[in-house]
């Protein structure tokens, strides 16, 4: 069963500068005792208290201002961050688009990092080369496939990435805001390809500030606010709170 | 469908989950495989010749020092060349995996804030990566052994689980290197500075057996002191069978000894400090 449940996770990221990063200070403060409050490194609480619980079929939006932890909370959720305290808990195999130019080797061609992509996420090579068509089919990008990724523009990136986790059937899908680089009329055959695999076998979370793409692929969302969710719920009271518009939603006039 | 080993479950306990990050990796052998290999021909991408250069630059480096050492040691030019190449092919693996090892993760930023891959992807990868130049390298070893014959013997085999020990280590080093040198920086260049200087007090460019023979006695003496170099020992449970020589099982015991005292160092800060390593990088 795909799930993706935390119980009051906290995410604590010490902040070594370039003095406290070293052996010296370590050295030192063995032999003469603490150096009050430098000799303590500064800690940025990324996230606290967080407590989810999605399940299968469930399409979440992640909303907060710019710094509130969504990022932060992504990579939670796909195990790449275990909590400094509190519990997580992920099942099924997690697909994530987070940062576009990452994971992707400019120097190689869009069909080699779609392989590598691919087996990065565990897949096979064999696998991947199966899946090939399908992907450049789905990405439109044609004999580009086939020069250095350097060449791409951010909405192909976006397009390519976006083709490698929707192929694989992945039962976690992550995304992060990078994919509203892409023009509408591949965001609307996205969106198909996206519901249809979270119908098919998982749950989606999906970090954006675009009321336009949250209402086309979430149903539920998560507002974060320095650190801590301050609401989950359905995707349009949420939404509203949000962005502070009164009660039941009478049209603007 | 091989899983991918992101499912984190607090049932587990660290232990398990240190274990299940190297088998998690290890099970990945396609990716890490293909990544490694990718790293080589794009260090020689739009080279005429590519990963040749590798070949190449290794036989001018150890034609060169055999001559000079050779003439500086008084030495047959047959003895001192394949001494010095054997010695500097395997070298480049051990100082290799140490140097890159102590930046494995840091070089990894963004793919280990992006992807949810267990950690020991990216030493297998180093390590193999390693493994290949090695192999590139013993082309010249093969070409040498046409110019200057070597007594080689069925038990010159044994270089063969000497380079799988070999290899066994350079994932415990990496691993452990690179942890702590992710949390603190200055190791980075500490290491680096030692692995320069270790060089010049490991048999590579002179020849131990020489010198621990030497008429001076203080020379002798002084030889002697690179028993507890751990170097030596990694050194000579191959370059002696693949120069056909006999060599003491202590150099063997000695290996087994720090590959498992190594492991379980590493074992012990994969289980403390694996989960922190994401946080460091």
């Amino acid at each position: 069963m795909v799930s993706i449940r935390t119980v009051d996770a906290t995410v604590d990221f010490p902040i070594f500068d370039a003095k406290s990063r070293s052996l010296k200070k370590t050295v030192l403060g063995l032999v003469g005792g603490n150096i009050d409050s430098d000799a303590k490194v500064p800690v940025i609480n990324a996230l606290r208290d967080i407590t989810v619980d999605i399940n299968h079929g469930d399409r979440v939006g992640l909303v907060g201002h710019n710094g509130a932890g969504k990022s932060t909370l992504l990579r939670l959720l796909s195990g790449i961050y275990e909590p400094t305290r509190g519990i997580s808990e992920v099942r099924g195999r997690v697909a994530p688009v987070f940062d576009l130019g990452v994971g992707m080797d400019p120097e190689i061609s869009g069909l080699e990092n779609i392989i590598i992509r691919g087996l990065f996420l565990g897949m096979t090579r064999k696998q991947m080369v199966a899946r090939i068509d399908d992907i450049a089919d789905f990405t439109e990008l044609g004999d580009f496939l086939r020069m250095p990724l350097r060449t791409y523009s951010t909405g192909m990136r976006v397009r390519l990435a976006l083709g490698v986790v929707t192929s694989i059937d992945p039962e976690i899908l992550l995304l992060d805001e990078g994919i509203g680089a892409v023009d509408a009329a591949f965001l609307e055959k996205a969106r198909g390809r996206l519901s249809d695999l979270v119908d098919r076998a998982g749950l989606l979370v999906f970090a954006s500030h675009s009321d336009e793409f949250l209402e086309q692929l979430c149903t539920t969302a998560i507002w974060m606010e320095h650190g801590r969710i301050k609401e989950q719920g359905p995707l349009d009271a949420v939404l509203r709170h949000y962005k502070g518009i009164p009660e039941p939603a009478e049209p603007a006039p | 469908m091989p899983s991918v080993s992101a499912s984190t479950s607090p049932r587990e306990t660290a232990w398990a989950r240190a274990a299940h990050d190297l088998a998690g990796g290890w099970g990945q052998r396609q990716l890490w495989a293909h990544l490694g290999w990718q790293d080589i021909r794009q260090r020689y991408r739009r080279s005429v010749l590519g990963p040749l250069w590798i070949t190449i630059s290794m036989a001018v480096t150890a034609v060169a020092l055999g001559i000079l050492y050779a003439g500086l040691f008084g030495n047959p030019l047959e003895t001192q060349l394949p001494y010095i190449l054997v010695g500097f092919i395997v070298w480049g693996f051990i100082s290799g995996c140490i140097n890159e090892g102590s930046e494995v993760f840091v070089a990894n930023e963004g793919l280990i804030k992006q992807l949810p891959a267990p950690l020991s992807v990216h030493v297998y990868r180093l390590v193999w990566r390693q493994t290949l130049f090695f192999l590139h390298n013993l082309v010249v070893y093969v070409v040498m052994l046409a110019i200057f014959p070597q007594p080689l013997t069925w038990r010159s085999l044994a270089a063969v689980p000497a380079l799988a020990l070999l290899m066994v280590n350079g994932v415990w080093v990496a691993l452990l290197f690179g942890i702590v040198s992710t949390r603190f920086r200055d190791l980075v260049p500490i290491s680096q500075s030692i692995v320069q200087l270790m060089f010049f007090m490991t048999p590579i460019v002179w020849i131990y057996g020489d010198l621990l023979n030497s008429s001076n006695p203080t020379v002798a003496e002084r030889a002697r002191i690179a028993e507890f170099n751990p170097f030596l020992h990694f050194l000579e449970i191959i370059r002696a069978p693949l120069l056909g020589q006999d060599q003491h099982w202590r150099h063997w015991a000695v290996v087994l000894a720090i590959t498992v005292v190594g492991w379980a160092l590493t074992l012990v800060a994969m289980r403390r400090y694996r989960a922190r390593v994401a946080y460091w990088v």
